[in-house]
């Protein structure tokens, strides 16, 4: 058994980490969550000289300060698991700001090992930069890479095996911050060292800088550990504080980032770093943007990027998709044609059959969601999408990328929310990013089509065309508004800051696209799978159960018995007669279910919308998939669930049986449009939300805003006189 | 030479930082991108509704909302 050493990865978004991360280990990963929050914790295996490494892939952070989710994950990472080695990839085209986050890993004083990626970029923009010299002024290995071709990866990493194997002591690098903050760091770290003040796990120097920088973590372990030494701690910080105000019009925290970047300046001011050309030269990148974010053309082709994304996306996915239902579906066919009639029968094609083919049916437009969104993001393309409609979803309180999630989800009719809820992972503000993910399901994804298609079809035929145009429009003003109110009230806070840095534009690699996709989506299979059966079981249950009592089956079958012995007429004609009585029992069947019950129970409340009993059932069958609307209408019309067939006689049957209207039908559609999500998307918005409780909140929430506005339609056109 | 605030600046033009008079997460997320006193900006262009604004900063691109511009200090060539 050879030893083995814990590794982490750190650095910047952008600066490649995720390429030399596949680079490194391949598809050797295992993917998993940080303990309690919805961080993705990536981890895989590198041998090298008989030593193995395992290596941890940090969340992308510009610092490490404890704001963000990212940075407390990376930060806690570092202080608890104490990895041997911290290989710290740094974008050699934007050295300056990269060894920002390399200053304090150096803080920390955890062994630290430069990865200077993309040299071949610094390169051709005329920077060279002089590695051993960087290397000497720093006292710790730098080694030169390009990841995307794997370039230096070998060297690096058995420079990081050799540094593992040595046991060396953490000591926090001395960095000087001005006179005054260096001395009070020194009497406090006496101070701290004096009492043992959090020394089990940190290192004084560091608790006394992050203590000046007000940091939040270290105030909560502080008083804690020893709230008399704490305050009077925090009382020559708050001296300080007032010292730099009055003096400099500044805070601690603010000083000390400044020295930060003045030490980096240092550093490479003493040839380390020399460009051939002007600093902020403009490069190739520059001018794609010239043109891709220009006032008039930049939207442009933009709406154009997002229409291509959604083609790609629902146009590739249309073929396989059919194939995965077409398999399911022979499948069920087969089973039909195996066993015997009968209750386990009957759960192995409408339970366990549907559900499973229901999910996997799904997959291959999830792949692709993801490969595209891949492809934007790596590419670099989304970060000017959201620096172009950051103006107009900040007044919804959203963030600029949130109009990937809304498109996807159907903000162009007939897409699906479960991979658009999946597409708010690109999105780093949390309180936005959970705003985009609850609001995304009121588009109308294809599911919700067949239903607004019949009831637009049957009762507003003379609009046909505009009225699908209205609904989507509907669709995003009620998303947007809610949105609004939601940042209002139970997301409340401040905007998220919106500084961000524009990447160069670049190729994504062809294996990143691949990893990337291969791993959402088996996410997507292992974790919706298993719910879903189960759910979709539930509802077979609720839809099938209780049994048709005995003397109604009895009944049923002497009818049967009566058709088939006194018609005298055409078989043709005894054959409709019996179809007729199995779609006569299929409705009583239903009425009969648990569902029935429901359905007929909520009908006191129901009826101010305007829905009868059948219409419930159909509804409560929406909630496992929006595609059953239609079906189960028509069972509960006693027309068969064969709808698909024979549309049009469902529509003749609706206009022709009392109480349907078409503000009755208007007050559907809405109701369709914005009640709970479907439950695959449920599954999906609990998994990317964290927690089960906004699953249920958007099941709640949704169904009683759509349940208020369609009340509203309703009575209102009663008013009105439409009734 | 004049101060002046970072949202005052046309396109193209050129300064150097003198004060970011903000503190809080806004300040630490304005510090470690770069934007300390004595970096040299660019403004490099503004979105299609005049709102976020890209910056040229230690050779990278950076943007940040108006608002967001309004706690930074520039000094610019008259």
């Amino acid at each position: 058994m050879s030893a083995e050493f814990k590794i982490a990865l750190a650095g910047n978004p952008n600066a490649g980490k995720t390429t030399l991360f596949n680079a490194i280990t391949g598809a050797r990963q295992h993917v998993g969550n940080y303990p309690g929050v919805t961080v993705e914790k990536k981890e895989g295996i590198y041998e090298c000289d008989g030593k193995r490494l395992k290596i941890v892939d940090l969340p992308g952070t510009y610092s490490l300060a404890a704001y963000s989710v990212e940075e407390i994950v990376a930060r806690n990472f570092l202080l608890q698991e104490r990895p041997r080695v911290v290989i710290n990839i740094v974008d050699a085209a934007n050295l300056e700001r990269n060894l920002y986050l390399s200053t304090q890993l150096f803080e920390i004083g955890v062994p630290v090992i430069i990865a200077l990626n993309m040299m071949d970029v610094a390169k051709e923009r005329g920077i060279a930069i002089d590695c051993r010299k960087l290397s000497e002024l720093l006292s710790l290995p730098v080694v030169p890479i390009v990841a995307r071709k794997g370039e230096g990866v070998d060297e690096l990493m058995r420079q990081t095996a050799r540094l593992a194997a040595q046991e060396r002591e953490w000591q926090p690098a001395n960095i000087s911050y001005g006179d005054d903050m260096d001395e009070i760091i020194l009497t406090m770290e006496e101070k701290i060292k004096a009492s043992a003040f959090l020394t089990d796990r940190y290192h004084p120097r560091w608790i006394a800088l992050k203590l000046l920088e007000a940091d939040s973590q270290l105030r909560e372990a502080g008083l804690q550990a020893n709230k008399d030494l704490y305050e009077e701690l925090a009382n020559k910080v708050k001296k300080i504080s007032s010292h730099t105000k009055r003096t400099l019009e500044t805070t601690p925290e603010a000083v000390i980032a400044d020295y930060r970047y003045g030490y980096i300046k240092s550093i490479l001011m003493q040839g380390v770093i020399s460009h051939q050309y002007d600093v902020n030269r403009l490069y190739t990148s520059d001018k794609i943007d010239k043109i891709l974010t220009q006032r008039f053309i930049g939207p442009l082709i933009m709406i154009g990027v997002l229409f291509g994304l959604y083609q790609f996306t629902f146009g590739l996915s249309a073929l396989p998709m059919a194939w995965v239902a077409d398999f399911f579906d022979l499948l069920a066919q087969g089973v039909n044609h195996l066993m015997a009639d009968g209750p386990l029968k009957s759960l192995l094609i409408s339970g366990i059959i549907a559900g499973v083919g229901g999910v996997l049916s799904f997959v291959p437009l999830i792949m692709l969601m993801f490969m595209g969104l891949a492809f934007l993001e790596d590419s670099g393309y989304l970060a000017r999408v959201a620096f172009m409609l950051d103006r107009i979803f900040r007044i919804f309180g959203l963030h600029g990328n949130s109009v990937m999630a809304y498109i996807v989800s159907g903000g162009i009719a007939g897409g699906c929310a479960v991979p658009g809820v999946m597409a708010t992972r690109t999105l780093r503000s949390p309180r936005e990013r959970m705003a985009t993910l609850l609001t995304a399901p009121f588009m109308n994804c294809g599911a919700k089509l067949p239903i607004l298609a019949l009831l637009i079809g049957t009762f507003f035929a003379k609009y046909q065309a505009g009225f699908m145009l209205f609904l989507t429009l509907l669709a995003w003003v009620t998303a947007l508004l809610t949105a609004k109110l939601l940042r209002l009230t139970i997301l409340k806070g401040d905007s998220t800051p919106f500084i961000m840095e524009m990447p160069p534009y670049r190729f994504p690699t062809f294996k990143g696209l691949m990893i990337h996709t291969w791993e959402k989506t088996w996410h997507y299979i292992q974790k919706a799978g298993t719910v879903i059966l189960g759910i979709s079981i539930l509802m077979w249950v609720i839809m099938s159960y209780p049994a048709l009592p005995a003397h109604q089956r009895q009944a049923l079958e002497q009818q049967r018995q009566e058709i088939i012995k006194t018609t005298n007429g055409s078989a043709e004609h005894r054959q409709e007669l019996l179809s007729r009585l199995d779609r006569k029992k299929a409705e009583l069947k239903l009425k009969n279910s648990v569902a029935g019950y429901l359905g007929r129970g909520l009908e006191h409340v129901s009826r101010l919308a305007g829905f009868n009993w059948r219409t419930n059932i159909a509804l409560i069958g929406g909630v496992a998939a929006k595609e059953v609307i239609v079906s189960t209408l028509a069972t509960a019309y006693s027309m068969g669930d064969k709808a698909g067939s024979n549309k049009a006689s469902l529509a003749r049957t609706l206009t022709r049986s009392p109480g349907w209207t078409p503000i009755v039908s208007l007050s559907l559609i809405v109701f369709v449009m914005f009640y709970s999500p479907c439950f695959i998307t449920v599954v999906c918005i609990s998994k990317e939300a964290g927690s089960w409780r906004w699953g249920a909140f958007s099941i709640l929430f949704n169904t009683t805003l759509a349940f208020v506005m369609a009340v509203v339609i309703y009575q209102g056109g009663k008013l009105m006189g439409f009734g | 030479m004049s101060k002046i605030l970072m949202r005052q600046m046309a396109k193209n033009q050129s300064g150097t930082i003198t004060a970011v008079k903000v503190g809080g997460e806004l300040g630490r997320r304005i510090r470690e991108m770069g934007i300390v006193p004595g970096t040299i900006i660019t403004v490099q262009g503004r979105a299609p509704l005049n709102d976020p604004v890209a910056l040229r900063v230690m050779g990278g691109t950076l943007t940040l909302r108006n608002n967001e511009a309004d706690h930074i200090e520039i000094e610019v060539e008259d």
